[in-house]
């Protein structure tokens, strides 16, 4: 049973459709990347698939024990967060706040939960630092740690390498890659970054004129896929 | 020359009306330093101008009608409003300081109209004047008045510790919290109703016009030297309320009007903090 599967949906905002007719399903340890031009709606089924927005058609089903609100989101950095008082613990131990419902403190476990997702992103030394003073890759190990603490199974990360430096996007990728080959856990990917899609994806969802949703290989059978690699080559 | 103000300060705490006005001057600055840090971060720094200024034009409304009892009027109406901008006005086409600016100024202007028209009193650009800057009610409060703002802070501050971890969460990352199952809608209902219930509370002390410094300077000068989300509130709360006492002190002692005298002391402890922020570098 697959842990996600959309079925003929249709997303927009307001009434306004941008994209239609979209199917496709995630199993238990995939690595997905969705890629498509700007604009073509990729935030916006990301949002979709959280639960932020309503789909306007279609169905959007969790299984093989995924619940929707048990998604560990790693969003794009707003505003708000670049001058928030706030430490690196308090942030991590945020991501636990989904499960509480109205108990107002964290928990013992909660608290274990946090610093074995710290330990994990390996900033243990940064957890009493100002979120704020920190770099543009420690700050997203700092997100991806919470969003470990608000999942067992599934990432769901938003243009995680954006602004970075290319040694840190290579680490940051090298951090993602290992959680999925080794703890399992499925990650969803929202990309511009076209040449690392093809290097770590399982599967590939492109959205925007030309919808294709399969595996890597399939991805690079067709002329979408062989002009996107072939310009990744050229690049090189 | 210590021992004559020690002796006037004696004095002064003989009167009902001066322990009064200290009891709820520094409720009310711990009330309106806690959300500080928030609406700041939420960038809704200018939300205590606004429904102080609603609350003005209701007020004025309640005057018309001759209503008695015009809490029963203004309370609701301020929170109405309060919900509408933080929790409604976030997906509407005029966002959150354009939202807060109409109100504001709408309210104002509409309130002083009725106030003109329809006031009995002889002396209309005096009470808008004192509605404003707060003028002396704080001195001229009823043991009732006092009963009231204990007990309206007093559910604000348990309020405030118990969805501590969820105002976090939601003025972090509103739609991580969201996507991971909290519930975002009813903790920013929650906010709403605190900011309007401590706005309505904070008008006797300063007045409308000054009631965004109470809410943003505290929060500001804490951010300058803190680094985590509570050590920032709880630096914010302990200056609020210190700077609330020197600020009554001084305008009881020397003879200021109270709302200017207490901002005037936010602002010296905002310059104080940004120094030791710079000299000291940031602490956790």
């Amino acid at each position: 049973m697959a842990q996600l599967r959309c079925e003929n949906l249709a997303l927009g905002y307001e009434g306004k459709e941008i994209l239609s007719g979209l199917s496709f399903q995630v199993n238990r340890g995939d690595y997905l990347c969705i890629v498509g031009e700007n604009g073509s709606g990729k935030s916006t089924l990301m949002k979709t698939i959280l639960g932020l927005h309503a789909p306007l058609a279609g169905t959007i089903t969790t299984g093989d024990g995924l619940v929707q609100n048990q998604i560990g989101y790693l969003p794009q950095q707003t505003m708000v967060q670049r001058d928030f008082p706030a430490s690196v613990y308090e942030i991590v131990l945020s991501g636990c706040q989904g499960r509480k419902g109205l108990r107002p403190f964290y928990s013992k476990q909660d608290k274990a939960l946090a610093w074995a997702n710290i330990d994990r992103m390996n900033i243990r030394p940064l957890a009493r630092r100002c979120y704020r003073e920190l770099s543009g890759g420690q700050q997203q190990r700092v997100l991806l740690a919470r969003a470990l603490c608000a999942t067992r199974s599934m990432l769901l990360l938003d243009e995680p390498v954006s602004g970075l430096d290319p040694r840190v996007t290579a680490e940051m990728y090298q951090l993602i890659l290992d959680l999925n080959r080794q703890e399992g856990i499925t990650v969803i990917m929202i990309s511009h970054d076209m040449e690392a899609a093809l290097r770590y994806a399982t599967h590939i969802l492109h959205i925007g004129r030309h919808l294709f949703f399969g595996t890597r290989q399939e991805y690079l059978r067709t002329d979408t896929g062989r002009a996107f690699a072939g310009e990744g080559r050229a690049a090189q | 020359m210590n021992l004559n103000l020690l002796q006037t300060l004696q004095m002064y705490f003989q009167y009902d009306y001066v322990r009064y006005a200290i009891i709820v001057g520094i409720l009310i600055a711990l009330c309106s330093s806690l959300l500080g840090v928030t609406l700041v971060l939420k960038r809704f720094s200018f939300i205590g101008d606004g429904l102080s200024h609603v609350a003005f034009g209701i007020m004025a409304v309640a005057g018309v009608l001759g209503l008695t009892n015009q809490m029963l009027l203004i309370m609701p109406g301020t929170i109405l409003t309060a919900v509408l901008l933080l929790r409604v006005g976030q997906n509407t086409k005029i966002k959150g300081d354009a939202a807060v600016a109409m109100i504001s100024v709408g309210a104002l202007a509409l309130g002083y109209l009725l106030l003109s028209k329809f006031s009995t009193s002889a002396n209309v650009s005096g009470d808008v004047c004192s509605t404003l800057f707060g003028g002396t009610s704080i001195l001229t409060l009823k043991p009732t008045d006092v009963w009231v703002c204990i007990v309206l802070s007093v559910v604000v501050v348990i309020v405030f510790v118990l969805f501590y971890h969820k105002i976090f969460a939601v003025t972090f990352d509103e739609s991580f919290a969201a996507a991971t199952g909290t519930k975002t809608g009813l903790y920013n209902l929650i906010i709403a109703v605190i900011v309007a219930v401590i706005i309505v509370l904070a008008m006797n002390l300063v007045g409308s016009l000054l009631i965004s410094a109470l809410v943003v300077f505290p929060a500001l000068s804490a951010m300058r030297v803190f680094k985590s989300f509570k050590s920032v509130t709880i630096c914010s709360a302990c200056l609020s309320v210190a700077c609330a006492a020197l600020g009554l002190l001084f305008a009881i002692l020397v003879g200021t009007p109270v709302g200017s005298t207490i901002v005037a002391v936010d602002i010296l402890a905002f310059l104080l903090f940004s120094l030791a922020g710079l000299v000291g570098g940031r602490r956790a």
